[in-house]
Parts: structure tokens; C-alpha cells; sequence
């Protein structure tokens, strides 16, 4: 695999890196929208995430990467488990990110026929598709607005459920397939289908720098890069290893971090005040506080945590109004002053 | 005579064939004929020789791009045999695009993921492969209108964007580069990477930094292609250090033609005021001028302390020997003294495309530079979906409910499952099943494109403006529920503009909405004018155009942009009929305080529905204008006029 663009190296853009790492902690928030100018390196910080997630615990041999302490396991694992009484090898594994290329097709999006085995010995397996390879990890959409419709319902169902049901001619497999869905697209290049946008977790919008020093340095870091990878990668080596125990220490205090009552109050008065539909924003509000709060090793969710991520959390939640669309950071500010006052 | 324009586009092909994928590729504006086939011969000819070259038509299925299962090596083989695409094939190579403001943006965005990332991913019918594919791409823009432009996902990645219109096929000289300078420049290309010192480098980046901020340029791509094309540059001319020349020349040919806004002049470089800079509009003005009286002749692009051809010729190529270019040194010592990024800047501003004046005024008034990207249609307009019964791509599905067959993918379907079928009893060589059958699945929108026509007049402004805004915006939540495309146009001062070139997206129409200027006479005519001829494209692109009209019917420009008001009000009533007999579905909505008989007239003389703003709150004016769209076009076409069929 060639070298990627360190993460910590990304100028600016701190809503989306901050956004991308509490998915890390927390895969439950519920993945990341990133939308955007042109340029502005949606893509990068996605794939340097991947170089710079902590590997982890997985059965050897399992297709999806199943974790091995885990209570909902694939069907292989299950039976192994079952039957041999001692748990299968594991071993530490990358965390997957995988890339949902354009011009996929559904067969290799959900899984299928095993190719090479039917045609050669004529036997019916199953192969798993890029859903199966992304659990416990990330699937990555770049220009995910222009995707075909019918892979994104496909999509959205198996990130909402958590489970791969494949149904075909003697084909009948179903596995787990949870993953942190992370889209990335400019709204000006196609629209996003409204369903969509609330399925997400977190919604980030990034723009362009503006300031000349960051774009003098967005530049000046790429061309470095692109001049001699591996010594722009070593150098950055350090600040990426930082970021990374970070994430690990957040994981591991995640569940420790306390979230008060007036937290919780606090949230929902939130939500109130913006109308948005559902519990779906005061969970993820909550949920990413959570993890903030966890990633900057504090041990219970304040109204700062909220603060800060209240507006990722909700700006794509708020009551469908196509005409305030602009204006939803505007909003949600505006809503938490009045909140937090 | 040698004509500057094409010397330029000789220079710039040089350029790019130092480091192709580097710059990812060319934008070339031209109607195919001799002149763009003798650039891309020039060009073909100092590429490395066996470069590979793949045509690829616009609405090439995903099978040949990308590559798939080869279905004719896998049945006789016996085991599934993958098919390198298109793309790969290019490797190392060049992709040639024409026609590419037809490309949809689905092909487009798989162009850029393989340019972004060397290689084509594949995830398609059971093969799961990776090929290599460091491709550059030729896009052939064949575009008449200024806003048919090849997807702006593609463009952003494409360094060079030049423009062979308008050059005479009579004096296409051969440009001062051969194939063995421009081979000696790649070879150099390759050692400078590592060997430029980072001070040169520092200053070339924030040179080019700030000009992409004084000019508009806000993606960091084309800034870092400009680097690139520096080098390049630098190479070409045996050089192994960055002049100030080669970041000049490398701002003029990629961030110039990207300009959103007219850079402030020179002399006051620190005024942020975006003022009226006569330095800095008037050799855009004379290239503009020049450009649509098609006089070839004169500004040119290509000029004064540039290294051009003779300059070319004159410097010693050998990489072996590598001129000491100290900056300050070079030959164009003109501008000693002078800060880089100043010098650039207006090598750059001889090189600003035409027609961007009359943007840059008007995004004077908002100071957002987004706005201002969005506001020029040659810049941001990016078509989306197709227009009619386009292929979709192919899905499974049962043929017998109407869809039409694919025969290739039902086959590629059926394949895997040919043994087990054998086993299972079959005696058939390929024996299909229902499961296997893929059908073409095609999109058809038959949208409205509704055409705003904004009164921005002094006289509006001061009674209603805010509120025509007001009911625009109501207006376009209506167009987004029913996924109109929508346009706008506004007329105020003296003449009568298209703000925004017909768009789906909502964010932009907002935005070019609240940055409406107001002010100034009211040349009602010429806004009915540009109002028609918006119409008048939407039709032949299969669109049916929805006018809504807002003002107080108080005209007092004429079409000849002259004062008065009869000869105004009588031109207006002229074009208003026009639309009358062009059959156009329109809506008039009287901003006037008090309703007023003019208005009246005008919604008469152009067959619209008229409705006076006081009673025209949200549910009224969204029902006018349904009433509008199924009251006009009901005749021809079915009821749901913006209904998508999906067969």
C-alpha cells in the first residue's frame, strides 16, 4: 500500500478531523457526512485515518474480522465456538476502512456467488462483498451523492441494522456488518437525497481556508508529500502516534465517563428548542459528547463538550426547511445560546 | 504572423507533456477541427513515444471504463478471467475525452477517484481487482453556451484549461519545443523533485497563494498544479531553480483562467476594497472586447517578459548544466524590486478569461468569495442529470415487465453459475435463470426549469425588493420539493443579466438571490429578453421553462438603454409579446404598492397569470404557480410535469 497523507498533518479543517477521531472512539455515533469544497481534503483525512487507527483483536481467518470477545458473532465463529469449546486464534488486525469505489456493482457491494470456486469446481459459497470486509471498521463513500440510488438504500439498511442478509438462489447468508459510515461530497455537484442526510451521525461541513498562512501551508505540506513521502510521513510519525494513543485511551475510558442529569437535561432542552424530529439527535448528541469528553480524558460530559459538538451533531437534523438549510449552523448557535445562557 | 494564442497553447501542451500526470490533464475549448487537431498532434508528438492514448465517449458504461469480467475468456477459460478497462489500459498514458461537457457527473467522479488515486479500484460482477492507472486526461469541451462546461469534479483536477477558439487554422507554426527538449525537461523533472531548494519553493507557494486569493481561486489544487507546472517550466528551460518567470508563467496558464474576480490593481495592493481598479478591468475589458467581436488579433496573452519562444530557443537546454537562474537574474529583470507574488499577479491578470468583468462587478456587492465562484456560470455551472430516458446503468429485474433486456450483463450473471446448474441436471451449454436477468435502467425527467425574472430597480428596491426575495425564496422551496431546476435573472441600472444559469441546486439560487444588488433604472425589456432567451435554451434542451416575473411593470430603460418611459414601457409591452407567441408559461407577480395598471398590461401582453404581491403570501403564490405549470404545459405534456419516470 502506498503512504498516505499523515493525519495530523491536515491543515485547519478541525470540526472534520474532530468529527472523524470521536467516530473512532465511539462507533456507535454513528458515522460522518463531510461536505464540502472542492479540494479541501475530505478524502485525505479519511484515508489517513485508517493509517492512523490503533489495530485491533480479531478471529483468525473469521472473513469479518469478528472480535473474538464478541456476543454477536458472525455464523462461522458461532459454530466454531459452539463446537470446539475453546475460543479460535486471534490476532491484532488493522481496523478495515474500506472504499467504496464508483461504478460498484450491488453483487460486490452485499456479497455473492464465490467466483473462482463456482466456475472452477462448480461449488455454491459465498463470497463475502465490501460490507462484509467493512465490519468493525469504515466504509468510505467518496462523492457519496453520486452514488446509485439503489446501492445507497442498500447501504443505509445494513449501517442502520448492523446485519448483511444476502438472499439468492441457494444463496442464504447473513452476517454482522457494522461499520462507521463516512460520506463525503460537494452539495453543488449533485444533490443528496434529503433521506440521507439524517443517517448520518455527524454532519461536517468544511470550507475552504481563507487565511493566506493556511493555504500557504496546505500547499507547502502537500508538495512536501508528494516531493518525498516517506520523509514527510516519519516526520509527522510522532504527532500521529499522539492521536492514536489518544483514541486508544478514550476507547478504553468511554464507558466510564459519567453523563449527568443536567447533561442530559441540557441535550434535550437543546433539541427542543430546534424542533428537531425524533431521539435520534439527543442520542447522538449525547453519544458524542460522550466520546469527546472520553477522547480529552475528562471524566464526565460537560456543557463544553456539548458546545463544541452540538453543531456537527445536529445542523442536518433540523426541521426540514430546504430554505434554512444555510442558515442551520446559524441556528443551532443561536439555539444553544439561548440554551447554555 | 504567429498568433500569440496558439503559441501559448503550443507552450502549454509543452508544459503538461513535461509531467503529465502531475497536472493531470487539459481542458481544451474548441470545436473539433484542424486547429484543436493540430494541437493535440503537437501534443501527441512530444509526449515519450508509446505513450498510450484510449478515446473514451461520454457516456461510456461502467463495463469498458473500469473493466469487469471478461465474458467471453471466462466461458471458454472455465474460470472467471478479469478485463482491464479503459482506463487502465491507459496507464502511463493519456485519456481522451470528447465532448466532454456531456459527460455525466457519475463518469466524471470515477475519472477523478482514478487521477486522485493512480489506480481503478474494481468491485464489479464478482471481480474484486486493483490495476494501476496513472493517467493524465485530454477533455475535449466542445460546449457552444458558456456554461456547457465538462463537470467541474473533473475540472478541478485538470490543471491546464486553454481556449483554441477563434484561432485561425492558417498560421499554426510549430512551437519552439521539440520532442528531445521536452524529453531532456522530463528527465530533469524527475531529479528536481528532490533537489529544489525549499526557500524557492516557499516563495513560488506563497506567490501563488496569493494570487489564487486576490483573483478567487479558493480549491488548493490548481495552486499546487501550479507548482507543479513551475517545475516544469523551469525544467523546460534547463533550468533546476525556480524563476520568477516560470511562476508567472505557471499562475497565468492555471489559476488565470479560473479567475473568479478581477484582482485589485497593482499600485494598491493593500486596499482589501475591491474597487474599481481601471489598471487591473481595462486589459480584460480590450480581451473580452476582442474576444466577442471574434478580432483575434490583438491583447496578447502571451506577452511581455515571458519566456517566450525566442527566450525558449535562446536558453541553453542541457539539464546537464544547469543555469545558475538566480530570480533576480532572470531575463525579465523589468520588475526587480518588485515582490513575487506582485509580479505574478499580473502576468496573471493578462490572462483573465473574458466576460469575467461583468461577474466580478456584480460579486463586488457580496464580498463572500463563494458566492462569487458560484455567481459565474462558466466557472460553477455543472450539468447533473440527464435530461431524458438516459441509460442508468443496469440492475436485476424481470424483462417481461417492459424494461429492456441487457443481454451482456444477464450473461455475465448467468456465468458463475453454469457447473452448478450441470450438476444439477441441466444440459443446456449456458442455461439462464429468471435470477440472472439484468435490464437497462433508464432515468427520465421531464423537469421544469423555472426561469426567475427579478426587478432589481431602484423603484422596486425602495418598495419591495426584500419582499420579492421574500417570495423567490418560497417560490424555490416549491421548486426544490418538485426537483425544478431553477434560474435566475435580474435587471436593474441598464441592463439585464443571468445572475445564475439554470441550476438544481437550491444553495446557490439562495445565495446568488441574497447577493442581488438593487438599484438603478428599471430596463424592464431587456430582462423580458434575457428571460426569453433562457426559455428559449431550456426548451431545446428538453426542459419546459416556467417564467415567473417579478416587478412593478414601471419600465424606464429601453432595449436601446436609453431613459424614457413610453419608448421603454412600449419595448417592454414588444418583448412581453414575444413571450406570448413563443407559448412560454408565465407568471407576473406585481411588486407595486398599490396594484398598478402597467403590471396589469404586461401580465396581459405576455398570456401570464398576474398576481399582485399584497395578497401573494406563501400558499397563494406556491398555488399560482402549480396552476401555472399544469394550467400551460398541460396540453402537452402529461400532468406531473416533473414527475421521474424510472422504467
Amino acid at each position: 500500500m502506498s503512504l498516505v497523507f499523515p493525519f495530523s498533518a491536515i491543515v485547519g479543517q478541525d470540526e472534520m478531523k474532530r468529527a472523524l477521531l470521536l467516530c473512532a472512539v465511539d462507533p456507535r455515533i454513528g458515522g460522518v457526512l463531510v461536505l464540502g469544497d472542492r479540494g479541501t481534503g475530505k478524502s485525505t483525512a479519511v484515508r489517513a485515518l485508517a493509517a492512523l487507527l490503533p489495530p485491533m483483536n480479531a478471529v483468525v481467518g473469521c472473513p469479518y474480522g469478528c472480535d473474538p470477545k464478541s456476543s454477536n458473532p458472525c455464523e462461522q465463529c458461532r459454530s466454531r465456538r459452539t463446537a470446539g469449546n475453546t475460543l479460535p486464534k486471534s490476532a491484532k488486525i488493522p481496523v478495515p476502512v474500506v472504499d467504496l469505489p464508483l461504478g460498484a456493482t450491488e453483487d460486490r457491494v452485499v456479497g455473492s456467488l464465490d467466483l473462482e470456486r463456482a466456475l472452477t469446481k462448480g461449488e455454491k459459497a459465498f463470497e463475502p462483498g465490501l460490507l462484509g470486509r467493512a465490519n468493525r471498521g469504515f466504509l468510505y463513500i467518496d462523492e457519496v451523492n453520486l452514488l446509485e440510488d439503489h446501492l445507497v438504500d442498500v447501504l443505509l439498511d445494513v449501517a442502520a441494522s448492523g446485519e448483511n442478509v444476502v438472499e439468492r438462489e441457494g444463496i442464504s447468508v447473513r452476517h454482522p456488518a457494522r461499520f462507521v459510515l463516512i460520506g463525503s461530497g460537494n452539495p453543488e455537484e449533485g444533490e443528496l437525497r434529503p433521506q440521507l442526510l439524517d443517517r448520518f451521525g455527524l454532519s461536517v461541513e468544511v470550507r475552504t481556508p481563507t487565511e493566506l498562512k493556511s493555504r500557504v501551508d496546505v500547499v507547502r505540506r502537500r508538495d512536501a508529500f508528494e516531493r518525498d513521502p516517506a520523509g514527510f510521513v516519519e516526520q509527522w510519525r510522532k504527532t500521529d502516534a499522539k492521536v492514536r494513543r489518544q483514541i486508544d485511551a478514550g476507547r478504553n475510558q468511554l464507558e466510564s465517563v459519567q453523563v449527568s442529569d443536567s447533561a442530559l437535561e441540557q441535550g434535550a432542552r437543546l433539541c427542543i428548542a430546534l424542533g428537531t424530529d425524533g431521539l435520534r439527535g439527543e442520542l447522538t448528541l449525547l453519544r458524542t459528547a460522550r466520546a469527546l469528553a472520553a477522547f480529552e480524558g475528562a471524566s464526565q460530559v460537560e456543557d463544553s463538550h456539548l458546545q463544541r459538538i452540538a453543531v456537527s451533531a445536529l445542523r442536518h437534523r433540523l426541521r426540514r426547511n430546504p430554505l434554512d438549510e444555510s442558515g442551520s449552523d446559524i441556528r443551532v448557535e443561536r439555539a444553544m445560546s439561548e440554551v447554555f445562557a | 504572423m504567429i498568433d500569440p494564442r496558439w503559441q501559448q497553447a503550443l507552450g502549454a501542451a509543452a508544459l503538461f507533456a513535461v509531467d503529465p500526470s502531475g497536472l493531470g490533464g487539459v481542458v481544451v475549448r474548441a470545436a473539433p477541427g484542424p486547429v484543436r487537431d493540430a494541437w493535440l498532434e503537437a501534443l501527441t508528438e512530444l509526449l515519450e513515444p508509446g505513450t498510450p492514448i484510449r478515446r473514451i465517449p461520454p457516456q461510456v458504461p461502467d463495463s469498458r471504463l473500469l473493466g469487469g469480467l471478461d465474458l467471453t475468456a471466462t466461458l471458454h477459460a472455465g474460470r472467471p478471467v478479469a478485463e482491464r478497462g479503459l482506463l487502465a489500459e491507459a496507464d502511463g498514458g493519456l485519456v481522451l475525452v470528447p465532448m466532454a461537457e456531456r459527460m455525466g457527473t457519475g463518469t466524471a467522479g470515477r475519472l477523478a477517484a482514478v487521477l486522485d488515486a493512480g489506480e481503478v479500484r474494481v468491485e464489479r460482477e464478482g471481480i474484486a481487482s486493483c490495476w494501476p492507472a496513472r493517467i493524465a486526461v485530454i477533455a475535449l469541451d466542445e460546449g457552444l453556451e458558456t456554461e456547457d462546461r465538462p463537470p467541474i469534479v473533473l475540472m478541478d483536477r485538470l490543471a491546464l484549461w486553454i481556449d483554441l477558439e477563434g484561432i485561425s487554422p492558417r498560421h499554426l507554426d510549430p512551437g519552439p519545443w521539440d520532442a528531445s527538449v521536452v524529453a531532456q525537461a522530463r528527465a530533469a523533472q524527475a531529479t528536481f523533485e528532490t533537489q529544489v531548494s525549499d526557500g524557492d519553493t516557499s516563495d513560488a507557494i506563497e506567490a501563488l497563494c496569493r494570487v489564487a486569493e486576490a483573483i478567487g481561486v479558493d480549491s488548493p489544487r490548481p495552486v499546487i498544479a501550479a507548482l507543479r507546472a513551475a517545475r516544469a517550466a523551469a525544467a523546460l528551460e534547463g533550468r533546476s531553480e525556480l524563476a520568477e518567470d516560470d511562476v508567472a508563467l505557471a499562475a497565468r496558464l492555471i489559476l488565470g483562467p479560473r479567475a473568479t474576480r478581477i484582482p485589485p490593481s497593482a499600485e494598491s495592493p493593500e486596499s482589501s476594497e475591491l474597487s474599481e481598479p481601471p489598471e487591473s478591468s481595462e486589459p480584460t475589458e480590450s480581451l473580452a472586447s476582442a474576444e466577442s467581436s471574434g478580432d483575434a488579433s490583438p491583447p496578447p496573452p502571451w506577452d511581455p517578459g515571458q519566456p517566450d519562444s525566442s527566450e525558449a530557443k535562446r536558453s541553453d537546454p542541457d539539464p546537464g548544466d544547469p543555469d545558475p537562474g538566480d530570480p533576480d537574474q532572470a531575463p525579465d529583470s523589468i520588475d526587480d524590486g518588485k515582490p513575487l507574488a506582485e509580479v505574478v499577479l499580473e502576468a496573471v491578470r493578462s490572462a483573465l478569461p473574458p466576460g469575467l468583468l461583468a461577474q466580478a462587478t456584480d460579486s463586488r456587492q457580496t464580498r463572500s468569495r463563494a458566492s462569487a465562484q458560484q455567481r459565474s456560470g462558466r466557472v460553477g455551472a455543472v450539468r447533473t442529470d440527464p435530461r431524458r430516458g438516459r441509460p442508468d446503468g443496469t440492475v436485476r429485474g424481470d424483462p417481461r415487465r417492459g424494461p429492456r433486456l441487457d443481454l451482456v450483463a444477464t450473461l455475465r450473471a448467468a456465468v458463475p453459475w453454469q457447473r452448478l446448474r450441470r450438476r444439477e441436471g441441466s444440459s443446456m451449454l449456458v442455461e439462464v435463470r429468471t435470477n440472472d436477468f439484468r435490464v437497462v435502467r433508464r432515468v427520465q425527467r421531464a423537469t421544469t426549469t423555472t426561469i426567475f425574472v427579478v426587478d432589481a430597480s431602484g423603484s422596486s428596491a425602495l418598495n419591495r425588493l426584500a419582499e420579492a426575495k421574500g417570495a423567490v425564496e418560497l417560490l424555490l422551496a416549491e421548486c426544490y420539493v418538485r426537483r425544478d431546476r431553477v434560474a435566475l435573472v435580474a435587471f436593474h441600472g441598464q441592463n439585464a443579466e443571468l445572475v445564475l444559469p439554470p441550476t438544481r441546486s437550491l444553495v446557490r439560487a439562495r445565495r446568488s438571490l441574497a447577493g442581488l444588488p438593487g438599484g438603478g433604472g428599471t430596463p424592464l425589456a431587456s430582462g423580458l429578453d434575457v428571460g426569453g432567451a433562457v426559455a428559449d435554451t431550456v426548451r431545446r434542451q428538453g426542459d419546459s421553462p416556467l417564467l415567473v416575473v417579478l416587478t412593478d411593470g414601471r419600465a424606464n430603460i429601453g432595449r436601446d438603454r436609453q431613459p424614457g418611459r413610453p419608448r421603454a414601457e412600449a419595448d417592454a409591452l414588444l418583448a412581453a409579446q414575444h413571450w406570448r407567441a413563443e407559448g412560454y408559461a408565465a407568471l407576473l407577480v406585481d411588486t407595486s404598492p398599490r396594484s398598478h395598471p402597467a403590471a396589469q398590461a404586461l401580465a396581459l401582453a405576455m398570456g401570464a397569470r398576474f398576481l399582485p404581491l399584497p395578497y401573494a403570501d406563501s400558499s397563494v403564490l406556491s398555488g399560482a404557480v402549480k396552476a401555472t405549470v399544469s394550467g400551460t404545459l398541460g396540453a402537452e405534456r402529461p400532468r406531473h410535469a416533473h414527475a421521474q419516470v424510472r422504467v
